[in-house]
């Protein structure tokens, strides 16, 4: 069973081969579902030149935002800056290179990627900057533009449970991109709050089989809440 | 007198119907979750994975793993289900949520609209704003009349990038509700006390006033 046992004991072994002007595609929603300990240990590898695929860039000072602090990023490919100051900055000021990509091809880039699909048609984005430079092909009547698929040298996965074998679950809408993105990348990392026993989690709610995914690490996670919203 | 956030959000839940998927998008759009007329059950899509948002948690019950696409922090309601962003975007594209409502910068008489960024001053992303004009066709854009400058945000072509074009056919604004036909806006209906003269004055692209534009109620 060594072969299919995805489990490392370090985050130093976990990210084992990151190197400089790497793509990493990085799973999570705003603060939620990030691999926190993932990002620290690429921030602490000091890795640079990176190209980043994320739906956000996370917040001043915690998750993504931490690799925008230290320069680590030289691009960002995402589809929300929202209210990251540093990032909105560092666009503005031409700092950094950003492709906005709307989110829901945003998910289907990565889930074509890891599917073996090359790009897909999508009307999502045409007659819009989006579109520029992109082959426009009419489909029973209505115009769409050709998006090619995403793959990345790491993916970076947040996932609640996992057994030996990289079978994940995850937990509440802290799924998100985590699922596709888990598809997508050529070295794919989970960490999880809990590791199981092979046969604990039921084979039918499995949401990422474990041949997606090459290394399994138990972490502690802050889970920050970015609008902490309650009713009166 | 223009309208508040809450009576635009009300305006806008009369067009829910029984049985709807519905999309809210950030800001006013939300609320019109509080006004969801007795007796009807609508669905609501937060495109994070979420379909089945429920109220906002107690002290007691909030958890960092449940969240909104607006990132507050939610509650799932009986009935809920959660899934990953590419199945969220599946349902949206393929044209399976009954309404969606969003705000804008801009919109124009072509049914362009604009929201996600200004250039050189102001850049938010546009999110998940293009899949969800692009996927549906039933769309509710809200947003103010004019800006707090006083210009007009319904005009003759967008000046801001698009989120979409050719898709908008219907806005709330705080002044009025409108339909977009045949390139031009048509006014529908005016807030209590706002004169259509004010309205108007206070739209720059082509306006089409009928005979029997009807004063809103609440």
């Amino acid at each position: 069973m060594a072969g299919l046992d995805k489990r490392v004991n370090t985050y130093e072994e976990a990210l084992a081969g990151l190197t400089d002007g790497m793509t990493v595609l990085a799973g999570g929603f705003g603060l939620c579902g990030i691999p926190e300990n993932l990002i620290a240990e690429i921030r602490r590898r000091r890795v640079k030149g990176l190209t980043v695929v994320s739906n956000n860039c996370g917040i001043d000072g915690f998750g993504l935002g931490v690799l925008l602090e230290k320069r680590q990023i030289r691009k960002m490919i995402a589809s929300y800056v929202g209210e990251n100051a540093l990032f909105e900055r560092q666009l503005l000021d031409g700092e950094l290179e950003v492709e906005l990509t709307p989110q829901g091809t945003l998910a289907e880039k990565l889930r074509a990627g890891g599917a073996g699909i090359p790009a897909f048609y999508t009307a999502t984005g045409y007659g819009t900057p989006v579109a520029e430079g992109k082959e426009v092909r009419e489909f029973r009547g209505r115009r769409y533009i050709l998006e090619e698929a995403i793959s990345g040298d790491f993916a970076i996965v947040k996932g609640w449970k996992a057994d030996h074998f990289g079978n994940v679950v995850y937990r509440h809408t802290a799924q998100n991109f985590n699922p596709v993105v888990a598809t997508a990348g050529r070295i794919t990392v989970v960490e999880v709050e809990e590791i199981v026993e092979p046969g604990e989690l039921e084979p039918s709610q499995i949401h990422t089989p474990g041949i997606y995914v090459d290394r399994v690490i138990l972490g502690h996670f802050e889970k920050r809440i970015e609008q902490r919203t309650v009713r009166a | 007198m223009a309208l508040s956030r809450e009576q635009m959000a009300r305006r806008v839940a009369r067009e829910l119907k029984d049985g709807y998927y519905v999309n809210l998008g950030i800001g006013i759009p939300t609320l019109v979750a509080n006004h969801v007329p007795e007796g009807m059950d609508v669905m609501l899509q937060s495109e994070n994975g979420l379909l089945g948002m429920g109220a906002f948690p107690s002290e007691t019950e909030i958890d960092a793993d449940m969240i909104n696409a607006g990132k507050q922090t939610v509650t799932a309601r009986p009935g809920a289900s959660i899934f990953s962003s590419a199945e969220s975007f599946a349902m949206i594209r393929g044209g399976h949520v009954d309404l969606t409502v969003l705000g804008a910068f801009e919109v124009d008489v072509e049914g362009n609209i604009a929201s996600w960024m200004i250039p050189g001053k102001l850049v938010k992303g546009m999110g998940g704003a293009m899949d969800l004009v692009a996927g549906a066709d039933n769309i509710i854009v809200t947003m103010t009349h004019a800006s707090k400058d006083g210009e007009s945000k319904l005009l003759q072509r967008c000046s801001l990038p698009l989120t979409g074009a050719g898709c908008i056919r219907r806005v709330l604004t705080d002044l009025a509700y409108l339909e977009i036909d045949n390139g031009a806006f048509v006014l529908r209906e005016r807030a209590p006390g706002v004169s259509v003269e004010e309205i108007v004055a206070r739209t720059a692209g082509r306006l089409i006033v009928p005979d029997d534009v009807v004063e809103m109620t609440f």
